[in-house]
């Protein structure tokens, strides 16, 4: 069931026409910032990871206002339920869809950032695994967030507030990946988000 | 298909609004029961109360079988094709080898290319409806099933519905006016 619905998920996702806005938005977020704080190779390469945290952090959001809302507002969500699948499982498949949608493109893009940041290739190589470990939290907080604002006129909006303050956790360790036990600290955080996550969402899609 | 649809002094509350209470109702299989009472009276809310899209506020329903639920939404993707859309449904409830008849019996066969945007509203309805009849389900709840069908395609509702009644399966429809069902019990809300 659960591979039913993730494969339905990764296809919708697949063909739409939004796909790849996430990663335009991360290698433009990337190009500006040389623009923004000069061309200091020194600096930018201190900060890059920084810039490209963020930069993941808000990409994984682009997509919030789609990965829920149109199901509870066209009556699939209603028709899952009558089948009696439990919506928990929905939700685990749509953040593991989420996940492949924005964060694969995203760590294939990562080179590019890179580059265009100065950023050498040991650094880089560090930042692609943490981005590996850190993404599958990002997609969970972003599904959740999609739950909870599903409905709601402007959700995008809220799904950022509520998102933002949640991935600090992720975002603290994530950049500070050079440090000893941070990779560690790192899963930590996307598990628990991810163990958190289908719950937090299924509970928030319940009909009252 | 033998299952007998139980409801037991049904109470539904909305927004702190009582709906209705002490609905009760007994349908043997093959009976149909028809909802009707006017506007907001709760028709769509017993209906998703049976669905099991709602809690209820009091009482109970019994009712063992598989269920299948058409709503007024129709649940389907604009940029999918008609034939994709249902197959995922059917999949999900184990009955692929059925769809064909489904869209045969809704004469939906030669838009099964068709993306479901370029769909009109009638046609999306009968998708809807194909889909229940792919269901292989036991208990077929419809909220206003003939709401932009024409005449033909109300027939071929009518059609499905009996052969759904003979073979031992329940209906319950949300109605305003006649949808072809031949002695079904009334319940009035309201």
């Amino acid at each position: 069931m659960l591979w039913a619905l993730f494969r339905r998920d990764v296809a919708l996702i697949a063909r739409s026409p939004a796909l790849w806005l996430p990663v335009m938005f991360f290698v433009l977020v990337a190009a500006l910032f040389p623009f923004a704080v000069g061309p200091d190779a020194r600096l930018l390469g201190r900060i890059a990871p920084g810039i490209i945290w963020v930069a993941a952090l808000l990409a994984s959001l682009l997509p919030v206002e789609t990965l829920l809302a149109p199901d509870v507002e066209d009556g699939t969500i209603d028709q899952l339920i009558a089948r009696g699948i439990a919506l928990e499982l929905v939700c685990a498949a749509r953040i593991a869809a989420h996940w492949l949608g924005f964060a694969l493109p995203l760590l294939a893009a990562l080179p590019v950032a890179g580059v265009l940041l100065g950023l050498d290739a040991a650094t880089g190589l560090r930042l692609g695994l943490a981005l590996l470990l850190g993404t599958p939290a990002l997609a969970s907080l972003a599904v959740v967030a999609a739950a909870l604002t599903a409905g709601l006129k402007g959700g995008g909006a809220l799904a950022g507030l509520i998102v933002l303050p949640l991935a600090l956790p992720v975002l603290i360790f994530g950049v500070g990946s050079d440090v000893a036990g941070a990779f560690r600290l790192l899963a930590a955080a996307s598990l628990v988000a991810l163990a958190v996550g289908p719950f937090a969402a299924a509970a928030a899609l319940k009909p009252e | 298909m033998s299952e007998a649809l139980d409801i037991t002094d049904l109470a539904c509350r909305r927004g702190g609004r009582l709906l209705f209470e002490g609905v009760s109702a007994h349908v043997a299989p093959g009976g149909a029961l028809l909802l009707v009472g006017p506007n907001g009276t709760g028709k769509s809310s017993l209906l998703r109360l049976l669905a099991g899209l709602l809690p209820a506020a009091a009482g109970s329903i019994g009712f063992a079988g598989r269920r299948a639920f058409a709503g007024h939404e129709v649940a389907l993707k604009p940029r999918e094709t008609l034939g994709a859309e249902l197959s995922h449904w059917a999949r999900l409830d184990g009955g692929l080898m059925r769809l064909p008849a489904a869209l045969a019996a809704m004469n939906l066969a030669g838009l099964v290319d068709v993306p479901c945007r370029m769909l009109s509203s009638g046609q999306k309805r009968r998708a809807a409806l194909a889909r229940v009849l792919a269901a292989g389900a036991d208990l077929w709840l419809l909220d206003e099933p003939t709401a932009g069908l024409d005449t033909a395609s109300a027939g071929l509702l009518a059609a499905a519905m009996a052969a759904h009644r003979a073979a031992g399966g329940i209906v319950v429809a949300a109605v305003h006016g006649e949808i072809g069902l031949d002695d079904a019990a009334v319940l009035r809300l309201g």
